[in-house]
């Protein structure tokens, strides 16, 4: 059809990818407990459900941000024709508190810093139309959320060249991993404008280490590009070693006010923290004016819906609330996530170390027939299909080793968890009872632990055709 | 402030946002000083937003009787969860029904409109510029005929990259569309090897306030149709026609049309006018062409409507009886302000384009122009604003071939606001058209004068000539 733009006939919009396929597996046939006990499971969407009665009793006592009424006066009127993209002041305060609140106040966020946008979906395309012209390059940590490629590169037309991290070293973002993929850009003839990294990460659930900060903000000083932080899962840090904002790294460096610090924009959203993903409530944070001028002009395309800028403001004001909340949520999300761990062990399945998120970044190397992208998806296919759980292979997030799986558990029953547990427990059991002898089991997981199966591993992903990442 | 400007994007450190134009200049203006009956009336008035506040009070009775609508209340709240994580972008069911629902009764039944087709958008202003992005590369273009909204410069081209061909319409023929201007321009674009991909208007129009006739409306999709390109049809004005011909929808035109590609047409909606809540952000893309629809809604991500709001909407616009008794209300309030604004003016000798549409009219003060330049355009609109104290948008920002022409809002103020921004045009026009009596020499003085101590002289003019103008006057258009 020459009648459309390249943007809609093309694929960039990424959603030819497994990670959507299996959610339009899960729509046809959902799981409910008592309608449709064999449906598939959802365990591909990362949802917080867990905290929402804490929600639902504050509007109970606070009927009047329900009523669009302020102190017992009707405000309808003016919340209906509020449209000023600078957001309603009260709403930006109240978010910039509470994003401070997330970091222990050990940090501060400025309102007049803040330009509000239509979930973090729209804030991360918002910075690229502001960092990046048509060509330009981000550098990513793989693995990373597949919605990326759309959000980040598709009406942008910006491009994204990976960071490789491994599992040699859980995954860590390492100095030489920077300056391989800034020489691959070059040799792509690709301008690299900026680094983009997601804080606690998605899909892996872990917080970035001090360390991993320092380099980062070393890097883009002597490049002279931008670091944009995604951390909307900061509120789901449940255990140590805690959340550490590249905010407060510039704070601890003494770098705030300085040229770097005008780089690096953070990115944050209500739909993870405080399971808000239908009100599409989404922040960019810049010490740049002209980011912040321009992105705030750019938010006209996707402002947030007043009515819900004024209940969340009178939420996000109550401090008692999100004291409250932050913690119970925490608490609520670590229970829930030792339940999945456990679970997973007793199917013989480990996940990577994580202390954040509302996911685990479960490792089923072992139960590949083969180490290669082919018998993920052979894997994550007897996954959707027999055992009916929808779970997002690493493929989709661009992992670089086979047979890594992102599995959420936060967006169920407690229930539910248990029902999904007990079909993948009896799926393991029958695949390596018919499919490998116990040594060849054992053999292969002593392989894994060995440094020489990395090599293994990189040889595999450079055999690889370019379009399968 | 700010880090080395090449480290940022084109976009961002350009102007093509268009924000430096004299349409939001006015706005300025009444932001460092706005009315305010009590505290501040001497303030600048506002009537450059195109706001339709008169039916607040229909909605906010609705709302009243209704809380199970709000997921917030003890009668809502049990659909709390569920509303507050569903992200879908085909959006709630219950609320493109209620869509679809709404856009056929504000076309009198006429036509169907089928849920399946409705996409959300962050307001029209996402969702043209996502139907940009579907239907034309960079550096593709699209026809619009002038005046047309000044904000389509950004919400068409700024991220997109595509460019915008006026279709020059003028006072000659009340600025309609005609074939002969759409080829011609056509015809020069082809010329300099632009690629056109489509063509762009509202309707109602803006600023014109007047909805399209049959004829036009044939002659536009025989000729979108012919060139085989899109027509974008913004009808986001639909609900305000108050007068013939009533208003008729591209997608009535359709079922009539059988030659015509029907993967050509698309429709922009939004509640932001006919409801008056541009609060909400609820934009509606409806396409005739499958590809696009998937498009778009794959699009919507960059701007859904909040699920609250879905709801909230779903529940009211699937009231029959509300809708059509808004729709009728609408209808009616927008006339009556039309005809107290328009007869107010014309007693003052000021006429305007005759329009059956929209929140504002199309004021015609060509013959207060010192002479038919657009400088002496800005310089009226700058005494009108500064000294005159009420904030106009001039033609020129509208892409306005001819001088002269200024869009004026009335419906997003209470009567007795009208009733004092056509007292300060009265005593400002009465005053002009005596100076214009005067010869040219003391005129220029005036107008000298006029910088250093208006407000005075206004007053004792009024007291001194209290009769309305002679209906004789050359000032009054027949």
């Amino acid at each position: 059809m020459g009648l459309l733009s390249r943007k809609a006939t093309c694929n960039s919009h990424g959603q030819d990818s497994s990670y959507f396929l299996g959610w339009e597996e899960y729509e046809k046939n959902p799981y409910d407990d008592i309608k449709n006990p064999d449906g598939i499971i959802q365990m591909g969407l990362a949802e917080n459900q867990l905290s929402f009665d804490l929600i639902e009793s504050w509007l109970a006592k606070n009927p009047d941000a329900a009523n669009f009424e302020r102190e017992g006066q009707s405000i309808f009127r003016e919340l209906a024709l509020f449209q000023d993209y600078h957001g309603l002041p009260s709403f930006k305060k109240a978010m910039a508190d509470f994003m401070s609140e997330n970091r222990g106040n050990r940090v501060s966020f400025d309102p007049k810093k803040l330009v509000l946008t239509a979930g973090a979906t729209s804030a991360n395309e918002t910075l690229m139309f502001c960092l990046a012209d048509p060509g330009d390059a981000f550098l990513l940590p793989t693995p990373y959320y597949p919605g990326f490629d759309r959000d980040l590169k598709w009406r942008t037309e910006a491009e994204i060249v990976p960071i490789q991290c491994t599992s040699a070293n859980g995954f860590c973002i390492t100095k030489s991993a920077l300056e391989e993929a800034y020489e691959q850009a070059q040799k792509l003839n690709l301008k690299v404008k900026g680094v983009l990294i997601t804080n606690p990460s998605n899909p892996l659930g872990t917080t970035t280490t001090r360390t991993e900060l320092n380099h980062l903000l070393d890097f883009v000083s002597r490049k002279n590009i931008h670091l944009i932080s995604d951390e909307i899962y900061s509120g789901t840090v449940f255990t140590s070693p805690g959340f550490i904002s590249v905010m407060e790294v510039l704070k601890e460096k003494k770098l705030e006010n300085t040229d770097v610090s005008k780089r690096v924009h953070i990115v944050y959203s209500l739909s993870k923290d405080l399971g808000l993903p239908g009100f599409r409530v989404g922040v960019i944070h810049s010490n740049d004016d002209i980011v912040v001028a321009a992105a705030t002009k750019m938010s006209s395309f996707g402002l947030i819906s007043s009515q819900t800028q004024y209940l969340l403001s009178s939420l996000l004001s109550d401090k008692s609330f999100t004291k409250n909340y932050l913690k119970e949520n925490q608490i609520r999300l670590k229970n829930r996530h030792t339940k999945l761990v456990s679970g997973l062990e007793a199917a013989g399945i480990e996940c990577l170390k994580s202390n954040a998120g509302l996911f685990c970044w479960v490792d089923m190397r072992h139960l590949l027939r083969t180490n290669t992208f082919e018998a993920e998806i052979e894997l994550w296919k007897k996954i959707v299909y027999e055992v009916k759980l929808n779970i997002s292979p690493g493929s989709s997030c661009h992992c670089n080793e086979p047979g890594w799986f992102r599995v959420c558990f936060a967006n169920m029953s407690e229930e539910t968890l248990k029902v999904a547990l007990n079909r993948l427990k009896m799926f393991v059991d029958g695949l390596l009872s018919t499919t490998r002898s116990q040594s060849e089991h054992r053999r292969l997981r002593s392989l894994r632990k060995m440094k020489v199966s990395n090599w293994v591993f990189r040889l595999s992903f450079h055999d690889r055709e370019p379009e399968e990442r | 402030m700010s880090a080395d400007k090449n480290l940022l994007s084109k976009l961002a450190v350009g102007d093509k946002h268009g924000e430096d134009s004299p349409y939001f200049d006015g706005w300025k203006a009444y932001d460092n000083n706005p009315f305010h009956p009590d505290h501040n009336p001497q303030g600048v008035i506002q009537m450059g937003l195109a706001e339709n506040q008169l039916c607040s009070d229909l909605i906010k009775e609705w709302i009243k009787a209704n809380p199970q609508a709000s997921i917030c209340t003890a009668e809502g709240i049990d659909g709390f969860s569920d509303i507050a994580v569903f992200q879908d972008y085909h959006g709630l069911k219950q609320f493109r029904q209620a869509i679809a629902a709404f856009m056929e009764r504000a076309r009198g039944g006429r036509v169907k409109f089928e849920e399946e087709r409705v996409v959300m958008s962050g307001g029209a202003t996402g969702a043209n510029e996502t139907l940009m992005f579907c239907l034309a590369d960079r550096g593709d273009a699209f026809l619009v005929p002038t005046p047309y909204y000044a904000a389509f410069d950004r919400d068409l081209s700024w991220r997109t990259g595509v460019r915008l061909i006026p279709v020059e319409c003028n006072s000659s023929n009340n600025f309609q569309v005609t074939k002969q201007a759409l080829e011609s321009a056509y015809l020069n674009a082809q010329e300099t090897g632009i690629k056109i991909k489509g063509l762009i208007l509202a309707n109602p129009s803006n600023p014109l306030g007047t909805s399209l006739n049959k004829e036009t409306l044939q002659t536009l999709m025989d000729f979108i149709n012919d060139k085989q390109i899109h027509l974008v049809c913004d009808e986001i004005y639909a609900a305000t026609v108050f007068a013939e011909p009533g208003f008729i929808s591209v997608a009535e035109m359709i079922q009539e049309m059988d030659h015509v590609n029907r993967d050509l047409i698309h429709i922009v909606y939004s509640l932001s006018k006919d409801m008056g809540l541009p609060g909400f952000r609820v934009g509606v893309v409806y396409s005739y062409n499958d590809a696009v629809v998937t498009c778009a809604r794959r699009m919507s991500s960059f701007g859904l409507v909040s699920s609250q709001t879905q709801s909230f909407l779903a529940a009211m616009l699937s009231d029959k009886i509300f809708v059509d008794n808004f729709l009728k209300e609408v209808s009616k309030r927008v006339a009556k302000r039309h005809l107290v604004f328009t007869e107010g003016l014309k007693e003052m000798g000021v006429s305007c384009l005759a329009s059956n549409a929209g929140l504002f009219v199309l004021m015609d003060l060509r013959q207060m122009l010192r002479d038919q330049t657009f400088e002496s355009e800005m310089s009226l609109w700058r005494i009108i604003i500064n000294k005159v104290k009420i904030n106009i948008s001039p033609g020129s920002s509208f892409h306005c071939s001819e001088p002269g022409w200024f869009r004026v809002c009335f419906a997003n103020m209470d009567e007795d606001t009208l009733q004092i921004a056509l007292q300060r045009m009265k005593s400002f026009v009465v005053r002009d058209k005596e100076n214009k009596n005067c010869n040219n020499k003391k005129r220029k003085s005036f107008q000298e004068n006029l910088k250093l101590s208006f407000s005075s002289k206004m007053y004792d003019d009024h007291v001194r000539s209290p009769r309305l103008m002679s209906p004789h006057s050359p000032l009054v258009r027949t």
